[in-house]
């Protein structure tokens, strides 16, 4: 009970925010200077077409007009027609979307994968080597630009090892992880130092708590300790700060995915703003917002999940 | 007020104050504080001194001497175009340092003050700021840019108005966080017992304690810019060419990744040093102002 | 200065071998205790040449204020301090025989909950937050007893009966937060005897309770002393909890202890200043009485003891002699010993 009721508060809480979005980039498209039916004719037509053509989308109403049925349409799915391609944005999206979310979350499971040992490993030894060293790696994997290091890992898995295909996708799931792999490791590298730096600090917070004390006075050996209360501890936060960077992974992804040339929304996002295609542009902000805030709603939800003592508060 | 014989008189505190307060200040640097800001002076003045560290014209086309390998003549060889890589990597810390700073620093100023205003009367603006807050974090930082990219074109000028309009919103809800803390102070409810104006009150007594946060935050900030600046280049969005900059150059070498590995590879070397010297610094400040925790954009 | 550092080092051993006179073969022993924390801002001594004896099932209190070192002494002899920045020496520190000390970490750690157990002072932080309370209990019985789970889970309902909670079979599986802290306490407790410890250190295990459920848990440790024979070390503030419990009382102040002496004599007779300090600021409902009498003063920063009596600065009878010599605990009465230069001004 409780579960729907966080949910359904959680998803009212994002209605404001989503039609905030929207309403931002909607009015900033349709300021700009330059008419998008033009644009679309590519300045062929005659002023009878252009105006045909306002009419058909709807352009020659009011703008408040507009956005209620930009609203609206979009509620039902309908994220209006490209004006490149000429089909529903709502399609070239959905056939990308899988491609984004498949290595968003491989990028995730990788990052996490990295990041927690060496975390682990950090706070056990603080201020001992290990520590520095982990830490010094993850500053300057921080400081190394994806698009940079995206190339180098071409360059040296893919041209030379010849390990890791360096463009297309694959075919099947295994084949589809293979492609993937290189492009969700660059995302990693990055967003790896972020989780160490704040997983290590969370364990660290927690080797104070009181409980571990007390695990140590039950005479359990380090190693427990460590993983059975700091680290089940200090996760908790985690799964919030990869939720709070969930940003900086799609960030991460729309530059990576043009580095590696994968079909996904951030590539569609980059070509999308070189031809100007303005309501693909309109709907991918609108995915890109639900997505960051769906990811927020799952996040908390797996926080109350685990520390049953969020759902009091 | 009781003065004892050795107390100093004010005099003395005129006399001494400057030259103690940043001795004192610069005996309080630790060693990776010293190593980030040498590591970045180093990186100022070579682009400052960038005609006389290198002989080769960052912009000068020669065909003839096209994808060369690395030499004595040409460090880090040369592009497609038969320009000096060393010399346009070098070159471009003056574009990339200058952006990733007025990036950073014009935003900060912003967001500091309008976070801490807002934290400091709370009420109407408050909850209208945090509205629009909660909206501008809703995209990532960079689809939010380049949707404002896509809208005025590309190029350098337009870079630091988008980031001008979004950036400031990190900076003002940490403000206003620190703010709602250092409001609750006795030091704060004194000053204002006392009748002074909230302005002063703000402005003399908070500010400084909230800005320890916002300069934590804002070196990794300056870090993430200059990453997105170059990232905005390599994805054609950013600052046009010819002119030098890191990462239109990695760009400019992709193509040519097979044949001469050296275009895309080696300017990225010199955005790794200037995000470690940055980051070390970072970590000193941190030390320095106090351990704080800052994550995420 | 010199003078007093040998009398420092000379004299206690007589105040000691009188103390263990009257414990014959002592459980714990600790001689000459001194604990240090190396820290950015200079050393603290939070323990200073520290003596206490225990023998088998008996009950020392151990009282004073907050930093005067209690717990400190409890997390040395279990060997919790982190080092750094911790540094324990000492004459003499052992467990049955067992020089603690020298003992590897792997057996030490065999010894923790299973002959020497703990119950700290805050029950709601005690336990982690993520795991079942059941589990937390009996998870020294898996790991040092080797049960299984159903095994564990059957000890561990019959442990946390014997402590008081009710249907326990139900609760077993309970999180931390879903208990009050009363409970908790029983629970920390349950899960310390678990494995039938030789002896208990209870640092402050009532202080973070209301005080009705105080008494209580000072019942329920009495009760389960009286059954399974265990020693107990009480650490309190509250010399009203020591008083109903214990046999013996340490008074510790500023990282030494000050007076020791049987519960009766300490208390009926004080012969340290400090002790006398204490009663008077202790009200008491059994006596109606003009005012409490705070102890003016603060205690001594211990990153830079006082050179004389470390209580000099907020005595009342205090004299010159006290400002320069550094008092040690001597016999005053049969296996009664006080650290005052001049206890007979006391009256």
């Amino acid at each position: 009970m409780w579960l729907l009721r966080f949910v359904a508060v959680r998803l009212l809480q994002a209605v404001p925010v989503l039609l905030g979005v929207t309403l931002i980039v909607f009015l900033a498209i349709h300021l700009v200077p330059g008419d998008p039916v033009q644009m679309m004719l590519q300045g062929r037509a005659t002023e009878a077409t252009l105006a045909a053509y306002r009419e058909k989308l709807g352009l020659d109403r009011p703008l408040a007009m507009q956005y209620l049925r930009f609203v609206v349409d979009a509620v039902q799915g309908d994220l209006g027609t490209s004006i490149l391609q000429r089909v529903p944005v709502a399609r070239v999206i959905g056939e990308r979307l899988g491609v984004s979310l498949a290595l968003l979350g491989f990028a995730a499971l990788l990052s996490v994968v990295l990041a927690v040992p060496l975390a682990v490993l950090a706070a056990a030894r603080r201020q001992r080597l290990a520590d520095h060293l982990i830490r010094l790696g993850g500053t300057v994997a921080f400081a190394m630009p994806s698009f940079w290091i995206g190339l180098l890992l071409i360059l040296f898995f893919g041209l030379q090892l010849r390990w890791f295909p360096i463009s297309g996708a694959g075919s099947g799931f295994a084949d589809r992880l293979h492609h993937l792999f290189l492009p969700a490791l660059t995302i990693a590298l990055f967003l790896a130092p972020l989780l160490i730096q704040s997983l290590r600090a969370a364990m660290l917070e927690v080797l104070t708590a009181e409980y571990v004390e007390v695990a140590r006075a039950k005479g359990l050996g380090e190693g427990r300790v460590l993983l059975k209360y700091v680290l089940r501890g200090a996760l908790v936060p985690v799964v919030t700060i990869l939720a709070v960077n969930i940003g900086w992974l799609v960030s991460g992804s729309v530059i990576v995915e043009s580095v590696f040339s994968v079909a996904g929304l951030g590539m569609l996002l980059v070509h999308a703003v070189s031809t100007r295609d303005y309501p693909v542009i309109q709907g991918l902000t609108v995915v890109f917002a639900v997505l960051v805030l769906a990811v927020n709603l799952l996040a908390d939800l797996a926080y109350a999940l685990i520390d049953r003592r969020a759902r009091v508060a | 007020m009781s003065l004892s014989p050795d107390a100093p008189t004010p005099l003395d505190g005129v006399a001494a104050a400057a030259p103690a307060a940043w001795r004192a200040e610069v005996a309080r640097w630790t060693p990776s504080l010293w190593v980030g800001a040498a590591l970045l002076l180093g990186l100022v003045l070579a682009g400052i001194g960038a005609p006389w560290l290198t002989p080769w014209d960052p912009l000068r086309q020669d065909y003839g001497a096209a994808l060369q390998a690395p030499s004595a003549a040409h460090w880090f060889g040369t592009d497609s175009l038969g320009r000096d890589v060393f010399a346009r990597a070098l070159y471009a810390i003056r574009i990339d340092l200058a952006i990733g700073f007025w990036t950073t620093y014009v935003p900060m100023a912003i967001g500091v003050l309008i976070g801490a205003y807002a934290g400091l009367v709370g009420g109407l603006f408050d909850t209208v700021l945090m509205r629009v807050i909660d909206v501008a974090l809703a995209l990532p930082f960079l689809v939010l840019i380049i949707v404002i990219l896509a809208i005025l074109g590309p190029g350098t000028r337009n870079i630091y108005i988008a980031v001008f309009l979004v950036g400031w919103t990190m900076y003002a809800r940490l403000a206003r966080a620190e703010m709602l803390v250092e409001r609750e102070k006795d030091y704060l409810l004194a000053a204002r017992t006392l009748g002074y104006s909230r302005t002063r009150v703000l402005l003399r007594h908070a500010l400084p304690n909230i800005l320890n946060a916002s300069i934590v935050f804002s070196v990794s900030d300056f870090i993430l810019n200059i990453l997105l600046v170059s990232g905005l280049s390599f994805l054609g969005l950013g600052v046009p060419p010819p002119t030098p900059e890191w990462g239109a150059m990695v760009a400019d070498g992709k193509a040519f990744m097979q044949q001469a590995w050296w275009i895309a590879t080696l300017p990225g070397l010199v955005i790794v040093l200037t995000g470690v010297a940055l980051s070390l610094i970072g970590d000193g400040l941190t030390h320095r102002l106090g351990d704080r925790h800052v994550t995420g954009h | 200065m010199r003078a007093a550092a040998v009398a420092d080092a000379a004299a206690p051993n007589a105040a000691v071998a009188a103390q263990n006179a009257a414990v014959a073969a002592p459980l714990l022993d600790v001689q000459g205790l001194d604990v240090v924390f190396r820290t950015a801002r200079g050393t603290v001594a939070a323990s200073r040449g520290v003596s206490l004896a225990l023998g088998a099932g008996e009950t020392l209190g151990l009282v004073g204020e907050s930093g005067s070192g209690k717990s400190v002494l409890c997390r040395a002899v279990l060997r919790l301090l982190p080092s750094p920045p911790a540094q324990v020496n000492a004459t003499r520190l052992a467990f049955d025989g067992i020089d603690l000390l020298a003992l590897p970490e792997a057996r030490m750690r065999a010894l923790r909950g299973t002959s020497i157990a703990m119950v700290f002072q805050n029950p709601m932080t005690a336990l982690s937050p993520l795991w079942p309370v059941g589990d937390q209990v009996t998870e020294g019985l898996r790991v040092h007893r080797g049960l299984g789970r159903a095994q564990a889970r059957e000890v561990g309902i019959e442990l946390l009966r014997r402590t008081g909670i009710p249907d326990p079979a139900k609760r077993y599986a309970d999180l931390p937060w879903q208990w009050s802290g009363g409970m908790l306490q029983r629970a920390v407790i349950a899960m310390a005897t678990a494995c039938g410890p030789r002896l208990l250190l209870a640092d402050e295990p009532t202080t973070a309770l209301d005080v009705t459920i105080q008494a209580q848990i000072l019942a329920l440790l009495a009760e389960l002393q009286h059954e399974t024979g265990m020693a107990l070390v009480l650490v309190s503030h509250d010399i009203g909890v020591v008083a109903q419990t214990c046999d013996r009382i340490a008074v510790m102040y500023a990282g030494q202890v000050v007076e020791t002496g049987p519960t009766a004599a300490v208390f009926g007779a004080p012969r340290h200043p400090y002790t006398q300090g204490l009663m008077r600021s202790t009200p008491r409902v059994d006596r109606v009485e003009g005012r409490l009498a705070a102890i003016p003063g603060q205690p001594p920063d211990l990153a830079q003891p006082p050179a004389g009596c470390a209580f000099a600065p907020r005595c009342a009878v205090a004299s010159d002699a006290c400002r320069a010599t550094a008092p040690v605990l001597r016999p005053v009465a049969a296996g009664h010993a006080s650290a005052c230069l001049f206890p007979e001004r006391l009256g």
